[in-house]
């Protein structure tokens, strides 16, 4: 290497410094005017989560208290964790005919994956996905859920 | 001898040591145990040891249905979760003789190629990380960011987005779809000259993987390299070309090959790669053509009695999905092929003789996801 290859080098290699440097350096100024990081817990109330994203499975509920599961256990089936069981009862209609319907819809957040096959494979829209993600509880007992609130029975016309 | 529970061992009658290098190690980037046998500065051997993150997702699959396995592989390479899935769709679909609409092979494209630029994005601030510079870290999760929010809208999912099904895709494109990744690629266009500039031409940079790390064209071949890793060293392996899926026939694209086969070239080929992808974003994201985005399919899958093979190009490489079926509604055998297992196969050859400060700087560039090694 002859010398002024050396020192040819070493002017490169600077210069090379000095062009990433010019980089950072421009962030330096004007990193105030584009920030990316979101305050999180602070900024709790203006947080606006995609439509679709999937945080849990719910059950639909309307304002009679009615939903639309028919007990007819195709998430269960189509769920690969295991995380949905559905107890099923025998109603008796107006006919005297008996008639199956929902008991119980069990829901194990804590088994669940957020794959939304369930969902795809509900036959009348029952159940959806919520975007919601802040689960953390003290025991994982609380995490199984009973999704259909009490009281509730299917809306008139779902089959 | 030496015991694998020791942290470090010399071996009797020579100068050689041997270490462990994880399985809790910040620069193998997972649970990757590596046993190295070391004289002095230089690495004599490199050993590695896996099973710490096995799940036994092969074994797994085998009692899920045909719709359900899929969901399991993104946990694999996660950082290219929804090309994994891609694959077992396409064996599922072969399997059943599944027509796909052509909208829905177009979403799958677009998706693809911003998941593999997202995991390049990740990538390149890991390498960078490596080999010690930060910065370039919190710029690549930004872009990567960006591509997260965009899933996050269509897939419902930032990071296991589980879109693929057998048939198509889950839901139709969200409606801001197209303006939110044209306004990425008009961002990232500007910030990748950007990555250049910060890192590729930094002379630090540039002598930590310059010359470290050389796998010939035949040792490549020969250790079943795939992906950047192979293309780094004259291999021509893209599946994209030589096995084309989707529409990958219809869109203009170079496959990236550099001849030096050393570290710098697996950076070159990775950076190239995601102007690239961008490219084929461009072509695609305008005209993708109305219609269904999910083909008509029976609530259970029952493929025909055969073997079946499907192969993509995940951002690593390839990832083949063999499929066994019986006829039933559950596979026989289910075998992944992933490209992180072939990669890491090959890093003994290429740091042997090496410094042991670039290990981590040639494992930077293998690009490797232990899930994904490790099933």
């Amino acid at each position: 290497m002859t010398l002024k290859q050396y020192f040819s080098n070493i002017f490169t290699g600077v210069k090379s410094l000095a062009t990433g440097m010019k980089v950072t350096g421009g962030y330096f100024l004007r990193h105030h005017k584009e920030k990316i990081t979101e305050q999180y817990p602070d900024n709790r109330d203006t947080l606006v989560l995609a439509e679709r994203f999937r945080g849990e499975v719910i059950m639909t509920h309307d304002d009679n208290n009615e939903h639309a599961c028919t007990g007819c256990t195709a998430c269960e089936l189509a769920c690969p964790n295991g995380t949905i069981k559905i107890i099923t009862k025998f109603d008796l209609t107006p006919e005297g005919k008996k008639k199956k319907a929902l008991d119980t819809f069990i829901y194990h957040l804590e088994l669940c994956t957020m794959c939304n096959l369930c969902v795809e494979a509900c036959p009348t829209s029952a159940i959806t996905m919520a975007p919601t993600f802040e689960h953390s509880v003290f025991d994982r007992s609380q995490l199984i859920k009973k999704l259909n609130k009490p009281g509730s029975k299917i809306r008139e016309g779902v089959e | 001898m030496y015991r694998e529970t020791d942290i470090i061992q010399t071996i009797p009658g020579t100068d050689e040591m041997v270490i462990n290098v994880g399985p809790q190690h910040p620069s193998t980037h997972g649970v990757l145990h590596l046993v190295i046998t070391i004289d002095g500065e230089t690495v004599k051997k490199v050993e590695p040891h896996l099973g710490y993150i096995h799940r036994s997702i092969e074994k797994m699959c085998e009692s899920l249905s045909y719709r359900q396995f899929i969901y399991t592989t993104s946990r694999m390479d996660y950082l290219s979760a929804h090309i994994n899935n891609h694959a077992c769709a396409l064996a599922v679909e072969q399997a059943m003789g599944i027509e796909v609409p052509l909208r829905a092979q177009y979403i799958r494209v677009v998706m693809d190629e911003l998941t593999r630029i997202a995991s390049h994005c990740l990538w390149w601030g890991s390498v960078a990380m490596d080999c010690g510079a930060v910065t370039p870290f919190f710029l690549a999760f930004r872009e990567r960011e960006m591509i997260n929010t965009i899933m996050e809208e269509t897939c419902g999912a930032r990071l296991t987005m589980n879109y693929m099904v057998p048939g198509g895709v889950m839901f139709d494109l969200h409606p801001n779809f197209q303006r939110d990744a044209k306004a990425f690629l008009a961002h990232f266009r500007s910030k990748i000259d950007e990555y250049d500039e910060l890192v590729t031409g930094n002379i630090i940079f540039q002598n930590r993987l310059k010359g470290t790390g050389f796998i010939s064209k035949a040792d490549a071949i020969s250790y079943g390299c795939t992906g950047p890793t192979a293309r780094g060293s004259g291999v021509s392996c893209d599946v994209r070309k030589w096995y084309p899926y989707e529409v990958y026939q219809q869109v203009q694209f170079d496959e990236i090959l550099e001849t030096a086969g050393d570290s710098y070239a697996r950076y070159l080929v990775r950076l190239a790669e995601l102007r690239q992808s961008m490219s084929i974003i461009e072509q695609l994201i305008d005209n993708i053509p109305t219609g269904d985005f999910q083909a008509k399919t029976k609530a259970v899958l029952k493929p025909p009695k055969g073997e079946f093979y499907s192969r993509v190009e995940t951002a690593r490489g390839e990832l083949g999905v063999y499929i066994v079926s019986e006829g039933g509604t559950t596979p026989y055998r289910i075998k992944f092929r992933s490209p992180g297992f072939s990669n890491l196969s090959a890093l003994d050859h290429m740091v042997r003789g090496q410094k042991l400060g670039d290990l981590v700087a040639v494992m930077g560039t293998l690009d490797l996801v232990i899930p994904d090694i490790d099933r």
